[in-house]
This record gives C-alpha cells, sequence and structure tokens, in this order.
C-alpha cells in the first residue's frame, strides 16, 4: 500500500498542481517540496529492513491476461535510488519555485515535473517489467513536454522532440527486450526471473533480449553513438537540467542495467558490449566537454562522460567495480545537480551562462560560490569530499578489470583529467578574478536558489568525512542487489600511500595544467569543424529529413484525393493478396461434383449479367433503376431455390423500398453523362473484370475448402430446446447472436440520424 | 403519383398490412418472419399509404414520431438485454416464462420475443425517417 | 450450380467495381448497391449449397434434421441485407445533398472541396 502511494501521490499532486499553485502562488515550491520529502523520510524508515533482506513488497492486478501486475519491491537499488529521486526532487521544487518566479505557466511546470517524479520512482520500485516500460515511457514523456516548456522557441521543440525520437526508439526496443525475456524466463517479474538466471543466459533468444535491453539503456542514458540529445536537452529550463538530465532521468538506464545485472549480465556479451559503450562515452562526452564555454553545455558533456563512467563500471561487473558505481552515482548526482543549479542561478543573476564573460562573482555571490566550489571540489575528487572516495574506487576498479585493464584505466584517466579542467572551468573559474560586464547587474541568489545547491554540496563534504553515515545503510544493500551476494562496505578518506592515490594527484595536476592550456584546445576544436558530418547528430538529421521527404512523396502519390485511385488501390492490393492465397495452397477440385444447375437458373443468371450491364451502361437514370431492381429480386429468387425464406423476404422488402429510394433521389440528378475517357474505361474494364474472376474462382475454391468445422451444428442441435424457437435463423439474430443484432440496429438508427440531419437540418 | 384508386386501396390495405407484420413478428421465431421482415412489411404498408395519400395523412395515421419509434425500440432491445442481469445472467441471455391461457394452451414468452419487438420497431423507425424525409423533400 | 453462381457473383462484382471507379457519383451509388449483392450471394455460396429444407425445425422434432441449409450465413447475410440498405440509403442521400450543395456529380470537380 505503502509503496504505491508514494508513487500515486506525485501523480495526484501533478493533477492537482496548476490549480494549487494559482492558490499557493510564490510558496508554491516549499508547499510541494514537503511531499517528496515525506516520501524521503517514508522510504528511508524501511533502511533496516532493506538491508537485512527483507524486500517490501506490494502488488495489484492490472491486465491479469497479459501477465501485467502493479508489482513494487523495495530493495537496496530501489531504496537507494528512491531517495535520490525525492531528496533531490524536493530541493528542484524549491529552486523551481525562485528559478522561474513570475513564469505564466508555472502551475504546468510543476505538474510535469511531479509527473516525472512519480514516474522515475514507478521506474525505480516496479517488480513487473511491463510496469516498469510504462513508467519508463512515463519519464520520457514528461521529459519531452519538460525539454519543450518554452515551447515558444523553435529550439526548444526540435531539442524535445530529438530527446523524445531517441529515448521513445530505445523504449520500443526495450518492450521488445521485456516481451523476449518474458517468454523466455516465464514471468514478467523482476524478482522471479533473477531465480531462474541459468535458462536464460542459455537460450537461444538471451542474445536478442541482451541487446534489446542494452538498447533500451544506452538511448536512456546518452551512452555513444546516441549521447547527443542530452546537450540538445539542455534547452529545458535549469531546474529539469539538474533534475532529469544530470541527477535522475538519465540514470534511469544506468539503474536498469544494475537491475538487469543479476539477470542478463555476468555473460561474455555483456561484458564487452557495456564495457565498450560505457568506455566510448566516457572518452567521447570528456573530449567534447573540453571546448564549451556555455556552463550548461560544459556540465551536460561531462554528464555524458560521467554516465559512461558509470555504465562502464556496470559491463566491468567485479565486486569492485559495483561498489565504485553505486559510491559514484551518489556522488555524481551530488555535485552535477548542484553544479547545475549553481549555473541557472548564475544564469538567472547575470543574464549569461558564458564562462568568458563571467568573473570575480565570489564578492557579490559568495554562497553560491561556496555551494560552487565545494561540487567543483568534489568533481575533481578532491580530499575530504565524497567525490575523493568515488574517484579512488573507480581507479581500483579499472585497475582490477578482468580484460584490457591498462586501455580501460589509460581512458579513465584521460577522461579524468578532462573532468578536473570542466569543474575548474564550472565551478571555480566564473567566481574568481576581475569582475565582468553581464547582460544584468548580479546579485546574491535568493534562498530557493542557493538552498538546494548548498545542500547537496554540504552533503558531498559531509558524506566525505563521514562515509560511514552511508556505506553499510545505503551503498551495500544496493550492491547486494547487483551482485546478488553479501558485501560489507567499508568506505573512508585515507587507504594509505598507493599506486591509486598517486594516480588521483597526477589527474588533479594534469587537470589544473590542462584547465590554463584550454583556449589551445578550443582553438583546436574550432578547426575540427569541418569532421561534423560524422557526428550522430548530423546522422539523425539527414534521417529524420529522409523520413518527412518520405512521408511527403508517399501522401502525395496515395493521397491524391481521387477516390477512383483510392478504390484502384484498394482493388489491386486485394488482389495480389488473394491472388497468392488462392493459387497457391491445394483445394482445387473437381467440377463435377457440383450440382447442376436447372435451366430456369441458367436463364436467371443471365437475366442478372444482362440487367447488370444494363444498370452499368444505360444513360437513362430509370431504366438503371429497374435494372438493379431486377437484379435484387433475382438475389431474392436464389435464396428461395436454396432453402433460405427469411432471406428470399427481407430481400423482396428491402429491394421494394431500395427502388423507391433510388427514384426519389436519382429523379433530382442529373441525366449520367460519359465523364471518363476511353483509355480509363479500358483501364477500369480490365481491372473489374480480373477482380470479378478472381471473385468467381475464389467461390469455386471456397465451396471445395472446409477449413473449421460449423458451427450450425450447435445452433441446429439446440434452437428449440434451449431458446424456444423453431427458426434457427430468428433465433440466431435475436437470441444467440442477439448481441451483433443489437450493434446492427444501433447501426442503422445511427445512418437515419445522418439522412435525417442531412435532408433536414439547413446548414449554412 | 396519387390515383384515386390506389387511395382508397391503401385505406384499406394499410391497417390489414400492418396487423400482419405483427403477426409475422411473432410468429418468426418458429416459422419464416420476424421483427426485420415484420418492421420491413409494416414500413412498406405505410410508404405505400404516403405515396398514395401524401406524407402528412401518413404521419397523421401512424401518430407516433418515427424517431420516437427508434428511441422505443432501442430501448426495449436493451432492456430485453438488461432483463438477464436481474437474474444474474449475462447480458441477453434468454429468459422464458410460460404462461397457461385457458383457450391458446401454453404460450411461452421470452427476452428474445422482446428483443425482437425492439429490432421491429427500429427498422419501422428508420425506414419511415428516411422515406418521409426524402418525400418531403419535393 | 456452384459454377453458375460463381460466374453470376464474378460479374456482380465486375459489374461494381467498373461502377465504383466511376466518376459519375451516382454511379458509385449504384457500385455500393451491385456490391453488396455480390458479397450477399458470395457469403451465401460459400457457405455450401443445399436444395434441402430451410432450416426450421419441424413440428414434432427436437432439432434439425439433416440435410438442412446452413442457417448461419443465412442470419449473417440477413443483416447485411437491411445494413446495406442502411449504407445505400445514408450514401443516397449524401450525394444528393453534395450534388446541391456542389453543383456538380463529377466527383474529380468535388476534389476541390476536400482541401
Amino acid at each position: 500500500m505503502g509503496l504505491a502511494a508514494t508513487i500515486f501521490s506525485g501523480f495526484l499532486l501533478a493533477i492537482l498542481a496548476p490549480f494549487l499553485h494559482r492558490l499557493l502562488r510564490g510558496k508554491t515550491g516549499w508547499v510541494f517540496a514537503l511531499l517528496p520529502l515525506a516520501i524521503a523520510i517514508y522510504l528511508a524508515g524501511f533502511h533496516r529492513e532493506v538491508r537485512a533482506g527483507e524486500a517490501l513488497r506490494a502488488a495489484y492486478e492490472w491486465v491479469p491476461t497479459l501477465g501485467i501486475r502493479l508489482s513494487f519491491y523495495l530493495d537496496g537499488l530501489s531504496l537507494l535510488f528512491a531517495l535520490l529521486i525525492s531528496g533531490i526532487g524536493a530541493l528542484v521544487l524549491i529552486y523551481a519555485g525562485g528559478y522561474l518566479h513570475g513564469h505564466a505557466q508555472l502551475g504546468r511546470f510543476y505538474s510535469y515535473i511531479l509527473m516525472f517524479m512519480a514516474s522515475m520512482l514507478g521506474v525505480v520500485l516496479a517488480d513487473n517489467l511491463l510496469a516498469l516500460f510504462i513508467f519508463w515511457e512515463l519519464t520520457s514523456l514528461s521529459s519531452y513536454l519538460l525539454i519543450g516548456f518554452n515551447h515558444e522557441k523553435e529550439d526548444s521543440r526540435s531539442a524535445a522532440l530529438q530527446a523524445l525520437l531517441i529515448t521513445g526508439g530505445g523504449g520500443l526496443a526495450l518492450l521488445a527486450g521485456i516481451i523476449l525475456l518474458g517468454s523466455v524466463g516465464g514471468s514478467y517479474e523482476i524478482s522471479a526471473l533473477a531465480n531462474a538466471d541459468g535458462v536464460i543466459r542459455e537460450h537461444p533468444l538471451y542474445l536478442p533480449a541482451l541487446l534489446l535491453f542494452l538498447l533500451g539503456a544506452f538511448t536512456k542514458s546518452a551512452q555513444a553513438p546516441f549521447h547527443f540529445w542530452l546537450p540538445g536537452a539542455m534547452a529545458a529550463p535549469t531546474p529539469v537540467s539538474a533534475y532529469l538530465h544530470s541527477a535522475t532521468m538519465v540514470k534511469a538506464g544506468v539503474y536498469l542495467l544494475a537491475r538487469m545485472n543479476p539477470i542478463l549480465g555476468g555473460s561474455a556479451e555483456w561484458h564487452y558490449l557495456v564495457t565498450l559503450a560505457g568506455a566510448a562515452t566516457m572518452l567521447i562526452g570528456a573530449l567534447l566537454a573540453l571546448p564549451q564555454t556555455d556552463l550548461k553545455r560544459l556540465l551536460a558533456y561531462s554528464t555524458v562522460s560521467a554516465l559512461g563512467i558509470l555504465v562502464l563500471l556496470l559491463g566491468i561487473g567485479t565486486a569492485e567495480a559495483a561498489k565504485a558505481a553505486m559510491v559514484f552515482l551518489v556522488v555524481h548526482s551530488l555535485y552535477k545537480g548542484s553544479l547545475f543549479m549553481m549555473a541557472g542561478a548564475v544564469d538567472h543573476e547575470t543574464g549569461t551562462r558564458d564562462v568568458q564573460s563571467l568573473g570575480g562573482l565570489v564578492k557579490i555571490m559568495p554562497v553560491t560560490a561556496l555551494a560552487a566550489g565545494l561540487a567543483a571540489l568534489s568533481m575533481t575528487g578532491f580530499p575530504p569530499l565524497l567525490g575523493f572516495i568515488g574517484k579512488e574506487l573507480i581507479y581500483e576498479a579499472k585497475l582490477q578489470a578482468p580484460t584490457a585493464a591498462p586501455l580501460i584505466l589509460g581512458i579513465g584517466v584521460i577522461a579524468n583529467i578532462i573532468n578536473v579542467t570542466v569543474a575548474a572551468i564550472v565551478g571555480i573559474r566564473p567566481f574568481v578574478g576581475d569582475k565582468r560586464a553581464t547582460p544584468r547587474k548580479p546579485h546574491e541568489a535568493p534562498l530557493s536558489l542557493w538552498l538546494g545547491p548548498l545542500t547537496m554540496a554540504a552533503a558531498g563534504l559531509l558524506l566525505g568525512l563521514f562515509p560511514g553515515l552511508i556505506a553499510n545503510s545505503l551503498v551495500s544493500p544496493a550492491i547486494q542487489a547487483i551482485r546478488a551476494e553479501e558485501i560489507v562496505l567499508k568506505l573512508k578518506l585515507w587507504h594509505g600511500l598507493n599506486f591509486v592515490l598517486l594516480l588521483s594527484v597526477f589527474t588533479v595536476l594534469a587537470g589544473i595544467a590542462l584547465f590554463f592550456a584550454r583556449n589551445f584546445f578550443r582553438r583546436l576544436a574550432g578547426r575540427a569543424q569541418g569532421l561534423s558530418f560524422l557526428t550522430p547528430s548530423v546522422w539523425y538529421q539527414k534521417g529524420l529529413d529522409g523520413l518527412m521527404g518520405f512521408a511527403r512523396a508517399q501522401t502525395r502519390l496515395l493521397q491524391n484525393g481521387y477516390l477512383r485511385y483510392y478504390l484502384l488501390t484498394i482493388f489491386l492490393a486485394t488482389m495480389l493478396l488473394v491472388f497468392f492465397k488462392l493459387v497457391l495452397p491445394p483445394g482445387w477440385q473437381s467440377l463435377e461434383k457440383f450440382a447442376v444447375a436447372r435451366y430456369y437458373e441458367i436463364g436467371l443468371g443471365v437475366a442478372m449479367l444482362l440487367a447488370a450491364l444494363v444498370a452499368l451502361f444505360s444513360r437513362s437514370r430509370l431504366t438503371a433503376a429497374i435494372a438493379l431492381g431486377v437484379i435484387g429480386y433475382g438475389v431474392a429468387v436464389i435464396f428461395v431455390f436454396y432453402g433460405a425464406p427469411d432471406l428470399a423476404i427481407t430481400q423482396i422488402l428491402i429491394e421494394t423500398l431500395s427502388v423507391i429510394l433510388f427514384v426519389l433521389v436519382v429523379y433530382h440528378l442529373p441525366a449520367f453523362n460519359r465523364l471518363s475517357g476511353s483509355r480509363s474505361r479500358l483501364r477500369d474494364a480490365l481491372v473489374a473484370l480480373l477482380f470479378g474472376g478472381m471473385m468467381s474462382a475464389l467461390v469455386l475454391k471456397a465451396t471445395n475448402l472446409q477449413l473449421h468445422p460449423t458451427i450450425s451444428g450447435y445452433f441446429a442441435e439446440n434452437s428449440l430446446s434451449l431458446a424456444h424457437g423453431r427458426n434457427v435463423v430468428n433465433v440466431i439474430l435475436v437470441d444467440f447472436r442477439a448481441l451483433d443484432t443489437l450493434g446492427e440496429i444501433t447501426v442503422l438508427a445511427v445512418a437515419a440520424v445522418g439522412v435525417f440531419a442531412l435532408l433536414k437540418l439547413k446548414l449554412k | 403519383m396519387t390515383s384515386t384508386i390506389l387511395r382508397i386501396a391503401s385505406r384499406y390495405l394499410t391497417p390489414v398490412f400492418l396487423f400482419f407484420s405483427l403477426l409475422i413478428l411473432y410468429r418468426g421465431h418458429n416459422a419464416p418472419g420476424g421483427g426485420f421482415i415484420g418492421g420491413l412489411l409494416a414500413a412498406a404498408a405505410l410508404i405505400l399509404y404516403a405515396m398514395a395519400c401524401g406524407v402528412d395523412a401518413a404521419r397523421a395515421k401512424l401518430r407516433i414520431d418515427p424517431r420516437i419509434l427508434v428511441a422505443a425500440g432501442l430501448l426495449t432491445a436493451l432492456l430485453s438485454g438488461a432483463l438477464a442481469l436481474f437474474s444474474g445472467n449475462s447480458f441477453l441471455t434468454g429468459r422464458w416464462v410460460m404462461l397457461h391461457l385457458p383457450f391458446l394452451g401454453e404460450l411461452p414468452l421470452g427476452t428474445p420475443l422482446l428483443f425482437d419487438l425492439g429490432v421491429y420497431l427500429v427498422v419501422i423507425g428508420i425506414t419511415l425517417i428516411m422515406l418521409f424525409a426524402l418525400m418531403e423533400e419535393d | 450450380m456452384e459454377l453458375l453462381l460463381a460466374i453470376v457473383i464474378g460479374g456482380l462484382y465486375a459489374a461494381a467495381i467498373y461502377s465504383l471507379l466511376r466518376r459519375s457519383i451516382v454511379k458509385l451509388v449504384i457500385g455500393l448497391i451491385l456490391l453488396g449483392h455480390a458479397t450477399n450471394l458470395l457469403i451465401f455460396t460459400a457457405g455450401g449449397l443445399t436444395r434441402a429444407r430451410p432450416p426450421i425445425v419441424a413440428e414434432g422434432a427436437l432439432a434439425l434434421t439433416p440435410p438442412y441449409a446452413d442457417p448461419l450465413p443465412q442470419a449473417l447475410i440477413l443483416t447485411a441485407i437491411v445494413i446495406s440498405f442502411g449504407v445505400v440509403a445514408f450514401t443516397l442521400v449524401l450525394v444528393k445533398r453534395a450534388y446541391k450543395t456542389v453543383g456538380t456529380e463529377d466527383l474529380d470537380d468535388m476534389r476541390g472541396t476536400d482541401r
């Protein structure tokens, strides 16, 4: 009950948010922050049970026939993520109130971001994979709405669409993967699948399922080559960047990898693919970050790099790596969320985010500067901050990687050096040196804007000094969920003078050196502009343009506005499909089996065909009406011949009414004119004859085939005994299949309403 | 389109046809007939009357607006299905009662007959709505 | 007999389709009517033809005794006949209304109002 409430209370508040915002005005953020705070406290209360391995569960049937259950459970991994989501969520709600103060659509913004928070909690708490998928897609959707929040800007809209197409496409792959996994493992419950892993890894469908899962995780967590949507997503308001695109949503892919590790992990395929993607992303993100000058883009690319590190660690897959991943997850969320909020505060106060026009802000914005400095130090991995512990663990894990350890470590050192530089550019550079002219005259940011970054940065310091606060209560149960083994975690600042510490010192020194050489690399990057055709964002754009072009071309071709061409397309396509079904399977028999036609029957058939010709080619409307009547009565006579008196009577009555109807209407229409040329008449005649011939063949074949046993026997048996009726046709209509008939008379009533409206309402 | 003979004939024939249509409706469960055929027959009778004496006269003779017939028919059909719900069966399950009448003997009455009555009313209604509206256009 | 009916059905389909492909809107309605007839006969024939008794339980019997005509296609066709009457009626009135509004019976000239 409680677990579901933590998720659905968020959705409920999201619905009410715009209305409540009208009442609360400036206090909305503070009031709304109480919900995630309450959720965080409520969930944190379970840390003892979780640590003892008693996962908390709740389940509700949703679509039982498809195996979709709303089942939730809370273990160490879920708890760690859920606390990050709700804790940072509370700070972001407060921050957003200050950042978007006075924005006309602030109520809507709260609605979207609460919807995101609830969906994200759903992702990390769901036990059923299909439920997880639904929440997963809801996070993509709310991310789309939030990136496009400033929808009057073209940039925002296209960035939002790009993020949605990429994460949504990955989501579809994930769904396919889930269905494959469900069919292989026999359940959609993660907890059940985790107990049947041997079967899954040896199944021939393991590799396709793994690839699809990885596609979902990599698109969501912006792994190369899908990394480019994340910098684009910076078009969103800064609270969104801090929350979705650094601290939480982009970590959903990491969560998925960690969660699926006991089920899909441990194989060579997993190891190589995940390690490769992580290492490549780590390097690419760092290299692309270096030449940036926009605060948010710097942070975005360094986030890509950090996500790469997390994925890489999960790919390495050792206990050391899992440890490093979980600690770095906390580290990164704290410093990156803090730095993003700081960037927003600086932007809010000075009116610019360009690092080249910022300087000397420490005197004007001392609190913001303090937060930024602490966060930046954590990012560089400076003792005694939590970031230092994180980086030590990462180096340790890479050093012990089972394959290609030196290569991974080398790439990791390069990426970390650049990260140190980026930290300095973002967190230190704007606050020191000379003051520079900015579009707005800066002041210290208000409480709501510095509370979030300072809280998170201070947490980074506090946890660095006292890592025992989370080591065994939060982090080790999370590792246990990934590794499925008992782990005692000792986190400490000082490991003694060893190789890893030397690497850390080297990284920081090299990073500082690179900081002073940064302009050289910016010029270098400027010269490499010509290579931009190699980037995946260009391929994305080309692909999108191509798709739109194709859509336009096929619309011009197929939706040309001529009814007869639509019909022609349908007829030709039908013929093609029926042709294969008609010719290929056996079932042709000699025609001798058929009953011999009697002479008056032949006469009737000939008369009907002649009448059809008259109806087609007569210039007189009355003659056409009479010819149609002949065909209709002819059909009725056929019904009489073959034991269908009900049909015959109905046909005769309907035919009489139809002829009256036809005459009443056609009387007012002009005489038939020959409108089409002889070439199109010839073409149409050919299509018509081919189609007619095909239908004749179809009839002959159908009479010879009995694909399914007829259900008429049941009706014949039970008509009198169950339904008290001797006329089986009528009993079918009013009893056995009465629902069909009810639908039919409803359609008739609708048709009559349509006729009445067309004739009686005088439209202007 | 009006001729004296047709007018007089239709005046006497229409009630006969209408009575006949009800008979066909009832016996449709055991012999050719039923709601569709009965309804079409009744509608045809009234159309004949309208052609002979004019639509206004036919509407006056019918007294009820055909639109009400459609609504009543749909409601009757729905009600006949809903009756089964009261006895815990699913929608549209046929329920029967046997009436013991002094002269006619046993007369089975069931919700399918009520359903057929709904069909009958809807078919009369829609046919008349369409054709009356078209005839009034002239 | 099936052969004869197959030819009649094919002929009706051919006529229906030729008529549907014409530019005149009235021919379109004629095509629709013919298509309804052809399809009803198709279902009827494909369900199996028999000159046997109609599917009505004889007096004194408790169930249908073979040979009897298959009641299921008949029930399907009965509703199909009435539905196609409704569709044709609606289409006819629509055609009439369109002709009055647009002033042409040529579908190509009505195309402009679609945009």
